[in-house]
């Protein structure tokens, strides 16, 4: 286990490199200038100033030498200050970001695997009855319903038509005043529709997984033995198939954390909510190169973590691995 | 002989398999008409999509305009018609170009094994790790806007998938004796990659294609409503959403008709790929 931990974690470096090359190189292609930006919302900005400001960003580098001194900044987890007018460390403002798209998204993913595993595993077992048929195009209705239209639907339906539920940011105003159940309670509220927004559209991966992992064990000799001894059918599927079919989607959690992350851009900007998404979305806007560069890091950064994550869990879950006898082919 | 056992095998497992899969069939049907609205839209549009009537700002549905008009007065059908179009359009493109990349890339990977497999599956690990719609967003925002880098760049952070699964494939045939037979009688990679390896390794790709078409179609109209995909007047489902969203309270016909266009859109495509998987399937049982 010792072994296959320091492989999965030396492995990590490489990869993390190869992230911080990829973000470099998407940010330098592109044309334009980040000093160009600063011109144009401050025309008075003279050839001389223009200068300054290439050199104090080191612009007038060549791109490796660029890149190093960036590499090495990152090191030190300083990911340099926003171009915007506040001025502030990068890191500071995805700080106080991170904690809002990280919460949203695990809550997410939560009501998302609680809803996916038993729509999947009830696809299996009755599979191609109307039951299946039916959960199949509830669940692909969800993938291939737009989520900022869905938002918008809901927004409009249960925020502005039936006025039950906030339709944007994270608090009521002045909900300082609230007591602590009325603050949670009014943060709950304000969740809803963006937590219903993200699972929804997510059902689809995990249950047609689990349906397709449930249909394979069902077909395994133990199951048939199991039934043989005469077993009822409720122990051999929650207990005996179950068991065998959850394994592979703790993989499947790794994975879903870029689509997630992915998303916040959409429903953090519709329903204002100030998280990770939004910022970004409003970095890539005013060409915030720092911030842009930053969250990009740091969303492959988590994404790797999620699965380094998930590896490991899996490891100790499956004695295969634990063991040492062989690893999964990636 | 290749082709004729692959026809053989189509007519006689996948086509049978497929036509009894109705949610497939229903994919299929609604995939077919749209691309036949896409051609024709020219001439099955009852107005120019883009012709502005100021007397008829924001009329509801009505039988001279069946989905009503939008804020300009344009008619709202004409403009979803020809919307479907450009759908298609950034669909196909882009999953041509990701299918074309993870293709190349599976192939090289697979067939070769050893230092150039590890390269290129690391890069694909470290592709993977990018949520996928920040890295297009930050590519899109800083290009000129228009509706062929979007097609580039849906296409360029999607091809991941697919050169796995080529890459899978092609290590499983690889090690068939067809292909020891190939390299005996002299035939050179190029060949039996091109040849013998690639026609054996698609039918997976078909699968991811399909399914593709529908994420490339979702990831144009998120990015058109956020205001940095197709642009306006050129109507697109995404597009006429946001205008819809600023008159949701008076005109809801805006925002409910090019939404379901693509409900509705990426569900057939969905189903139709599920439906190709299931019938490619050598483990399910007839």
């Amino acid at each position: 286990m010792t072994a296959y931990l320091l492989k999965r974690v030396a492995l990590l470096i490489p990869l993390l490199l190869g992230i911080t090359l990829i973000t470099f190189t998407v940010i330098h292609l592109a044309p334009g200038e980040p000093v160009d930006m600063q011109m144009a919302m401050n025309p008075k900005v003279g050839k001389e100033a223009r200068e300054r400001l290439t050199k104090f960003y080191g612009l007038d580098q060549p791109l490796h030498v660029q890149y190093l001194s960036w590499l090495k900044k990152l090191s030190r987890l300083d990911f340099g200050r926003s171009f915007s007018s506040d001025n502030r460390p990068v890191l500071d403002k995805i700080k106080e970001r991170l904690p809002v798209t990280l919460s949203l998204n695990i809550i997410a993913l939560l009501i998302e695997f609680g809803l996916a595993i038993p729509i999947g595993i009830l696809a299996a077992v009755h599979r191609d009855t109307l039951l299946d048929k039916g959960l199949t195009v509830f669940v692909f209705l969800g993938f291939a319903v737009p989520t900022f239209w869905l938002a918008l639907l809901l927004m409009y339906f249960f925020g502005v038509k039936l006025n039950w539920l906030p339709i944007s940011g994270l608090h009521t105003l002045g909900y300082e005043a609230y007591g602590w159940f009325g603050r949670v309670w009014d943060l709950a509220k304000h969740l809803v529709l963006p937590v219903l927004v993200a699972s929804f559209g997510s059902l689809a991966g995990v249950s047609r997984y689990m349906r397709s992992a449930m249909l394979q064990v069902i077909g395994q000799d133990y199951i048939t033995t199991a039934r043989a001894k005469g077993l009822s059918e409720r122990v051999v599927i929650w207990k005996h198939a179950l068991r065998n079919a959850l394994l592979p989607l703790i993989t499947l959690v790794g994975f879903s954390i870029p689509g997630l992350i992915g998303g916040s851009v959409i429903f953090e900007t519709i329903f204002a909510i100030p998280g990770m998404g939004q910022l970004f979305y409003q970095g890539v806007m005013s060409r915030d190169y720092p911030v842009v560069m930053g969250i990009l890091v740091i969303g492959a950064g988590l994404t790797l973590i999620g699965n380094l994550i998930a590896d490991l869990s899996y490891a100790l879950a499956d004695p295969r691995i634990r063991q040492g006898s062989g690893g999964r082919d990636t | 002989m290749t082709t004729t056992f692959r026809h053989s095998y189509v007519a006689a497992v996948f086509w049978p398999r497929l036509r009894r899969n109705r949610l497939a069939m229903a994919g299929g049907c609604v995939v077919m008409l749209l691309f036949l609205v896409s051609l024709f839209s020219p001439w099955l549009t009852p107005y120019n999509p883009n012709d502005i009537n100021a007397w008829q700002v924001l009329s509801p549905p009505s039988w001279s305009h069946w989905f009503g008009t939008d804020e300009l007065g344009r008619d709202v059908f004409s403009r979803v018609l020809f919307g479907a179009r450009i759908s298609l359009k950034v669909g196909l493109v882009a999953i041509g170009i990701a299918v074309f990349l993870g293709s190349v890339v599976g192939l090289t990977a697979g067939y070769y094994g050893g230092w150039v497999d590890t390269l290129l599956m690391r890069m694909v690990d470290i592709m993977l790790c990018f949520p996928a719609f920040f890295l297009i967003l930050a590519i899109i925002t800083f290009l000129e806007p228009s509706i062929w880098y979007i097609m580039a760049v849906i296409g360029l952070t999607g091809w991941m998938g697919v050169a796995r699964l080529v890459r899978a494939e092609t290590l499983a045939i690889r090690e068939m004796d067809y292909i020891m037979a190939a390299r005996c009688s002299g035939a050179s990679d190029r060949r039996i990659i091109m040849r013998h390896i690639l026609p054996n390794a698609l039918s997976p790709v078909l699968v991811a294609a399909t399914l593709g078409v529908a994420g490339a179609i979702l990831t144009e109209s998120a990015l058109s409503f956020l205001g940095i995909g197709v642009q306006p007047p050129t109507p697109s489902w995404g597009n006429i959403l946001t205008s819809g969203k600023d008159y949701i309270e008076f005109a809801w016909w805006l925002s409910l008709f090019p939404g379901l266009a693509i409900l509705l859109t990426v569900l057939a495509y969905n189903l139709l790929g599920e439906g190709i998987r299931d019938a490619l399937d050598p483990r399910t049982t007839d």
